[in-house]
């Protein structure tokens, strides 16, 4: 079974390097500045060999945006939980996390198209699954849908 | 296997944004055209005596030849296309009532078998294989989903009824259809295309 590290101890691991970037930390995950997630990432991967990016997911709150990452140390049997916090909803930007993962990819420009988050970096962020011209983005809670027969539903 | 540094640099052949242009633009034309679903074709289902008058027994011999020889185009989209795809095989069967082979090309199909939930970055490929099939030609709507857009109704991906885009001869209701239910919809397909006739189509 794969051991989930604890978020605090991942956090004081960055304290060191990066004093500044962690926001929170609890038992299961580790919360960092939007700014700071390549460099934090960057050094989560070279010191705890985490070679693998399980996945990217994004979270729509009242106050921010949040993403998650879920890294894993194939080699070392262990995982941690990476979040990053977007307070500004209008134009929220992360850092994208391509450079270190490949496989992040295709996961970005889903939560692009869907939430709405720009990856900064990213080589291509442009929709993945619905087309150029669609307007809003779906999982937003301020996305209005559109009822067939005319109007928006609340 | 060749091993890979940590930081490698990709060229990948992401191409400009022309593709992405042209099909936005297909869509959101199909999208802006598709307010008002097609009629169903069955003002002639009526009209019986008026058009018998002719070619009475050439026709019902031209009918039979038509009703047992409907070529389905599979337009499987999602998990409607399974059910479609038993019916077909040797279980259920459906060559038992003269639908023959499922045909992989529009050119050479009778009947397109719309099953499963239509989004609308497919829909202008669902048409143009409508388009591209030769006359006389049928579509059998089947699944919630085909007919009405089903529980995915007023989301912001899916055709709310393929009769958007469509003229449908057959609805099959189910979530999804059994393949018996898939069978009785070309069965009753069957009776519609007996009172076709030739001159009106």
């Amino acid at each position: 079974m794969t051991k989930a590290l604890s978020g605090s101890d991942t956090a004081k691991k960055i304290g060191e390097k990066f004093p500044d970037a962690v926001t929170g930390s609890d038992e299961t995950s580790v919360i960092v500045r939007s700014k700071d997630v390549l460099e934090v990432a960057r050094l989560l991967k070279e010191s705890l060999n985490l070679d693998y990016l399980n996945h990217i997911t994004a979270v729509d709150y009242p106050d921010y945006l949040e993403v998650i990452y879920l890294l894993t140390s194939i080699k070392d049997n262990h995982s941690v939980v990476l979040k990053t916090r977007c307070e500004d909803h209008n134009n929220p930007t992360v850092p994208s996390v391509f450079s270190l993962w490949q496989g992040a990819d295709f996961q970005e420009r889903e939560i692009y198209d869907l939430l709405g988050i720009s990856f900064e970096g990213h080589p291509n962020m442009k929709r993945l699954f619905l087309w150029a011209g669609f307007e809003g983005h779906p999982l937003r809670k301020d996305f209005k849908l559109e009822v067939p027969g005319g109007g928006k539903k609340e | 296997m060749e091993e890979r540094g940590p930081e490698v640099e990709i060229e990948r052949p992401y191409v400009s944004g022309e593709l992405d242009r042209v099909e936005s633009e297909e869509i959101q034309s199909l999208i802006a055209a598709s307010k008002q679903p097609y009629p169903d074709p069955v003002a002639w289902l009526e009209e019986d005596v008026k058009q018998n008058l002719l070619l009475t027994t050439t026709e019902q011999l031209i009918d039979l030849g038509k009703r047992f020889s409907v070529w389905p185009a599979a337009m499987g989209l999602a998990c409607c296309a399974f059910e479609m795809i038993s019916a077909a095989s040797s279980r259920f069967d459906f060559s038992r009532f003269g639908m023959e082979i499922m045909r992989a090309s529009p050119r050479q199909a009778d009947l397109m078998i719309v099953a499963g939930t239509l989004t609308w970055k497919m829909a202008p490929a669902l048409r143009r294989i409508y388009d591209q099939m030769a006359e006389p030609k049928w579509v059998l709507a089947m699944g919630s989903c085909a007919i009405s857009g089903g529980a995915f109704r007023g989301s912001y991906s899916v055709v709310p009824g393929v009769n958007l885009i469509v003229p449908v001869d057959v609805y099959v209701p189910g979530c999804p259809p059994r393949p018996e239910g898939l069978i009785n919809g070309f069965q009753a397909l069957h009776r519609k295309v007996a009172k076709d006739k030739l001159i009106k189509r």
